[in-house]
């Protein structure tokens, strides 16, 4: 089963409707142990990256989280999920990122409106398993005024145009973050949930 | 490559039904609001935007199970609008699934409503959804369609709504609802210039050249419109294909699923 990390923060309910759309069992899990042990997890989070960090801790979570990715638990960050990855961002110094990757979360500056609100392009840099059914140029939806900046190209595999060529996409084995919404992203976000629990928990997708 | 503008078909929402009005008094039925729903992702919309205009006082539970039926069969952005007057609300609605609420007559009511949404939710999901008619050398904001004036300046206001931590605005213009005149293309113009959010225009699309027009003389980000796109006198696609003509980014249509 695909667990939803559930720490109060992000489109819970949006995420679990677009798996079980596609016949995929997801359900919202807050219990860390059983967080460490799932089959895949998807790390939502919307809003501030300060106020998900926190919230991500005060649930217990972060570590459960650390741990699965230490034993190979498949992992896709949606949003503040994918910024979470990182090691912090420059919205809240403050507060700490998991260090799933290194590198830093800054603000779009130079991009034209903030936050960017709608559909863009993903330029596809890099290859990922989980990515195999979208194409360059398939445009999903956004919703932030943050980008990552990882600390190595490798980890990089998509990009967006906004006022500059951001990271969009970022990860590596057993893990990817997308800063894009795939459960609002139409058919093309369909995709690209359908070949993780493919991936992850079998051809039941 | 870069973001695209969107197209955003509006449903007035009673009971579940899709009803339109024209300058907000004179509604008819036109169909199943989840059907038509569907049918817009299929064709194309990039975000669809729900106006709930039930009257009765089961208006709270039917809103949240509606946002919820939507989010079982959309998997598009959406917004639920209409008499929104609680931040408690507006969290139930977002919770289903829902991506934003629009807050208009609660939120000029008591402007703390804005602040309340955004700081539990973020601003991505806060809309501040303004009815404006011309008054003067400027506008002012409108309750109930139009029937009740504010005396508020509607630029002071949008601008108060985004530093209260708005996301985006949705721009309703009375004078060109239910019109087919086009945009308020001056209205549009003076809201886009005064905040940096993104501006939703709606009201008076009848052709896709009036999107093209809205995109090219204003700092629109978004044109919604409502009863050209549920009568069939316009489709998703015709806009686009007339606002690529005009060398408009938009999103293509999509590879189907299979």
């Amino acid at each position: 089963m695909i667990a939803i990390v559930d720490y109060g923060v992000g489109n819970l309910a949006s995420v679990r409707k677009a798996f079980a759309s596609l016949g995929a069992r997801a359900e919202l899990e807050r219990d860390g142990e059983r967080v460490v042990r799932a089959d895949a997890l998807v790390l939502p989070g919307v809003g501030n990256f300060g106020h998900c960090s926190r919230e991500l801790n005060r649930f217990g979570l972060a570590e459960p989280v650390r741990e699965a990715h230490r034993r190979g638990v498949p992992i896709l960050g949606i949003c503040v999920g994918l910024q979470l990855l990182f090691d912090g961002s420059e919205e809240d110094p403050s507060s700490t990122g998991l260090g799933l990757l290194r590198g830093w979360v800054q603000r779009m500056t130079g991009a034209p409106r903030l936050p960017q609100i709608g559909w863009n392009a993903l330029r596809l840099t890099g290859m990922h398993p989980w990515l195999r059914d979208v194409r360059d140029g398939d445009y999903f939806y956004f919703v932030h005024s943050f980008a990552p900046t990882p600390a190595e190209q490798s980890y990089v595999v998509g990009g967006v145009e906004y006022g500059g060529l951001w990271c969009a996409a970022a990860g590596g084995d057993n893990l990817l973050g997308v800063q894009f919404h795939p459960e609002k992203s139409g058919a093309n976000g369909l995709r690209l949930l359908r070949a993780f629990a493919r991936a992850t928990v079998g051809a039941r997708a | 490559m870069t973001l695209a503008k969107r197209v955003i078909p509006c449903l007035d929402v009673r009971e579940g039904k899709v009803v339109k009005s024209v300058q907000f008094v004179d509604t008819k039925d036109v169909g199943d609001a989840i059907d038509m729903a569907r049918r817009y992702d299929a064709g194309g919309a990039d975000e669809l935007v729900f106006l709930d205009i039930n009257a009765s006082h089961e208006r709270r539970r039917t809103m949240v199970e509606f946002a919820s039926r939507v989010a079982e069969q959309l998997f598009i952005p959406f917004t639920v609008g209409g008499g929104i007057a609680s931040a408690d609300l507006a969290g139930e609605i977002l919770r289903e699934g829902a991506d934003k609420v629009a807050v208009n007559s609660g939120a000029v009511r008591d402007p703390r409503l804005i602040a309340e949404i955004a700081d539990r939710y973020g601003s991505q999901a806060t809309v501040l959804s303004l009815d404006a008619r011309r008054s003067g050398a400027g506008w002012e904001v409108v309750l109930d369609g139009g029937r009740v004036p504010t005396g508020k300046d509607a630029i002071a206001w949008v601008k108060q709504g985004v530093a209260l931590g708005a996301g985006e605005v949705l721009v309703n213009s009375i004078d060109r609802d239910g019109t087919k005149q086009g945009f308020d293309l001056a209205l549009t113009a003076a809201v886009a210039d005064a905040v940096n959010v993104p501006v939703i225009a709606s009201g008076g699309a009848s052709s896709a050249a009036d999107f093209a027009t809205l995109f090219a003389k204003t700092g629109a980000e978004a044109g919604l419109a409502a009863s050209i796109f549920h009568y069939g006198e316009l489709t998703i696609a015709d806009v686009k294909r007339a606002l690529l003509d005009a060398g408009v980014p938009v999103r293509p249509p999509e590879r189907a699923l299979a």
